[in-house]
C-alpha cells in the first residue's frame, strides 16, 4: 500500500471516529449545549466523509448549512435557557424506560436487518457526475419540482415562525 | 533521496506559510490599528519600545502568553477553553486557497470561494459557545447580537457574491482573477456590489460601527468580557485573520486580485500587488472604525434588510438580464 493511500484511509478512519464521538456526545450529553455541539462535530465528520469520496462541493455545503447554520440557530435558542452550571438529571422512569428501550432494539433491529440484507457493490471507478454543473442542472431540470416545493415549505414554516411569534393579543403594546 | 514525498513536503510548507502570514497579520494590524487610532485621535500612539514603537506588539504578545488563564466559577470550564480555539483554528485554513499571485497559491480549489465561506462560518458557534460557557450577561449578549448581526449580514454578502459569480461562471478563485484582465475589474463595472459587499464584511468581521458585539461602552468586552491572557489574544488573533480574509475576498472579486504594473518575476513577485490591495482595504477600515460612531442595533438591522438586501437583489437580477442580452 503506497503512503498517500495509507494517509487517505487513515484520515477515513479519522472521519468515522469523529462522527461516532459526535453522536455519542449527542445522546450522551447532560447539558443541551453539549449535545448540539456533538451534533456539529458528526456534521463535521459527515462532511469529511463527503470529501474523502471525492465530492469537495457537497463536503463545504454540509459545513455551511448544518454546522454553521442549523447548529447556530439551534445554539440560539438554547443559549438563554440553561447555564452552564445548570446540568439535567436522567428524568425517564417506569413505562417510559421500557418504552424507549423497546424503541431502542427495534430501530437497531431494522437498521441492522436491513445493512446485513443489503448488497454493497465495490465501486470500482467514480461511476457518476458529482460536479458543480451537473448538480446544478439536475436541480433545475430534472428535479425541479422538488426543488421548489423545498422552498414553498421553507415559506411556510417562517410564516409559522412568525404567527406564533406574535403576540396573540390584537391591540395590546408588547 | 528525498526525505519526504513532494505532495506532503509541498501540503507542509503551504501550512507553515499560511500559519506564518496569520501571525505576521496579526503583529502588522496590532501595530497598524494602534497608531492609525493614535493619529486619528492626533496622538502619536505607542512610542517608547522600539523605533516609534515598532517592538510593541512583542512586549505585548510576551505580557499576554505570561498571563493567567481564569476561570469563572460557574462557567463550562471545557467549552470555555476550546472556543478560543475553534474561533481561530478556521482562521488558518482559508489562506491555503487564497491566490496571492499567479504560482502563489496552496491549491487552486474548484469551490475555494464557497471553501471560504464554510470555514468562516465556524467563527459565529465560536463566540456563540464563548458567550454562552463565560456565565456571564454582558457575553450572553454579545453572542446573541453577534449571531443576528452575522445571520443579517450574510445574505446582501451572498447576493452580491452571486452577481460576481454570475459574470466569472467559477467559483475558483483564480479562475475570477483571471476573469478580471487587463484593467476590467468589477469595481468598476459593479461599484454597487463593491460597496454593499464591504459594507456586509465590516459587519461580519464585527468591525465599527458594526461593532456592536464587543460594544465596550454597553457589553464591556461582549463575547470574549470574561477572557484573558492568550484566550482573549486568540480572538484578537482570529478577528485581525477575518478581516484579512474579508479583504482579501474584496481584492480577489472586485479589485482584480495580484493584478497591477508590471514587475520582473511577475508570477511571484505580483503578490506584493495583491498585499498593498489589502493592506489598503485594512487601513480603510481602520479608518472607519476611529471616525464613525457605533450604530444602535435596530438602525444596524433596519440598514440591513431595508437598504443593503433589496440593493443586492435589484443588482443581482440587474446582472442577470445583462448577461442574457
Amino acid at each position: 500500500m503506497s503512503l498517500y493511500r495509507f494517509l487517505a484511509e487513515g484520515i477515513f478512519f479519522g472521519f468515522i471516529v469523529l462522527i461516532v464521538f459526535g453522536g455519542l456526545l449527542t445522546v450522551r450529553a447532560r447539558l443541551l449545549m453539549h449535545a448540539v455541539l456533538g451534533l456539529a462535530v458528526a456534521f463535521i465528520g459527515v462532511a469529511g466523509l463527503f470529501f474523502h469520496l471525492g465530492s469537495p462541493f457537497m463536503a463545504m455545503m454540509q459545513v455551511l448549512i448544518y454546522v454553521g447554520a442549523v447548529c447556530v440557530m439551534l445554539i440560539f435558542g438554547i443559549m438563554v435557557g440553561q447555564s452552564p452550571s445548570q446540568t439535567d438529571q436522567l428524568r425517564i422512569k417506569g413505562s417510559n424506560a421500557l418504552l424507549a428501550s423497546v424503541t431502542c432494539v427495534a430501530g437497531f433491529v431494522l437498521l441492522t436487518a436491513t445493512l446485513i440484507r443489503s448488497r454493497w457493490h465495490t465501486a470500482t471507478e467514480q461511476i457518476g457526475d458529482f460536479t458543480m454543473q451537473h448538480l446544478g442542472t439536475s436541480f433545475l431540470h430534472q428535479f425541479v419540482l422538488a426543488f421548489e416545493l423545498i422552498s414553498v415549505v421553507l415559506l411556510i414554516a417562517i410564516l409559522g415562525a412568525i404567527i406564533i411569534a406574535r403576540n396573540p393579543e390584537k391591540g395590546s403594546a408588547s | 533521496m528525498t526525505f519526504l514525498p513532494p505532495e506532503l513536503l509541498r501540503i507542509l510548507v503551504t501550512v507553515v506559510c499560511a500559519i506564518v502570514i496569520v501571525f505576521g497579520n496579526a503583529v502588522v494590524m496590532g501595530y497598524l490599528e494602534r497608531k492609525f487610532a493614535g493619529r486619528f485621535q492626533r496622538r502619536p500612539g505607542p512610542m517608547e519600545v522600539g523605533f516609534h514603537g515598532i517592538l510593541q506588539l512583542a512586549v505585548d504578545g510576551v505580557k499576554l502568553v505570561g498571563k493567567q488563564l481564569v476561570i469563572p466559577r460557574h462557567a463550562d470550564p471545557v467549552l470555555y477553553r476550546i472556543a478560543p480555539i475553534i474561533s481561530f483554528a478556521p482562521s488558518i485554513m482559508p489562506m491555503l486557497v487564497i491566490p496571492f499571485s499567479p504560482k502563489l497559491q496552496g491549491r487552486d480549489f474548484d469551490v475555494g470561494l464557497i471553501f471560504i465561506l464554510a470555514v468562516v462560518s465556524l467563527n459565529v458557534l465560536a463566540i456563540l459557545i464563548a458567550g454562552w460557557s463565560s456565565n456571564n450577561k454582558y457575553s450572553l449578549l454579545g453572542a446573541m447580537r453577534s449571531v443576528a448581526q452575522n445571520v443579517a449580514y450574510e445574505i446582501p454578502m451572498l447576493l452580491t457574491l452571486m452577481s460576481v459569480i454570475l459574470v466569472t461562471g467559477t467559483f475558483s478563485l483564480r479562475g475570477i482573477v483571471e476573469a478580471q484582465t487587463n484593467g476590467i475589474w468589477f469595481v468598476f463595472i459593479m461599484p454597487v456590489a463593491f460597496i454593499i459587499f464591504f459594507a456586509a464584511t465590516l459587519a461580519e468581521t464585527n468591525r465599527a460601527p458594526f461593532d456592536l458585539p464587543e460594544a465596550e461602552s454597553e457589553l464591556t468586552a461582549g463575547f470574549m468580557t470574561e477572557f484573558s491572557g492568550m484566550g482573549f489574544s486568540l480572538f484578537f488573533m482570529a478577528e485581525y485573520t477575518y478581516m484579512f480574509i474579508a479583504c482579501s475576498l474584496t481584492v480577489i472579486l472586485f479589485l482584480g486580485g495580484w493584478q497591477g504594473p508590471p514587475l520582473p518575476f511577475a508570477e511571484y513577485s505580483s503578490a506584493l500587488w495583491f498585499f498593498l490591495k489589502v493592506y489598503v482595504l485594512l487601513i480603510l477600515m481602520i479608518w472607519i472604525r476611529w471616525t464613525f460612531p457605533r450604530v444602535r442595533f435596530d438602525q444596524l438591522l433596519n440598514f440591513c434588510w431595508k437598504y443593503l438586501v433589496p440593493f443586492a437583489l435589484v443588482h443581482l437580477m440587474i446582472t442577470a438580464v445583462v448577461l442574457k442580452l
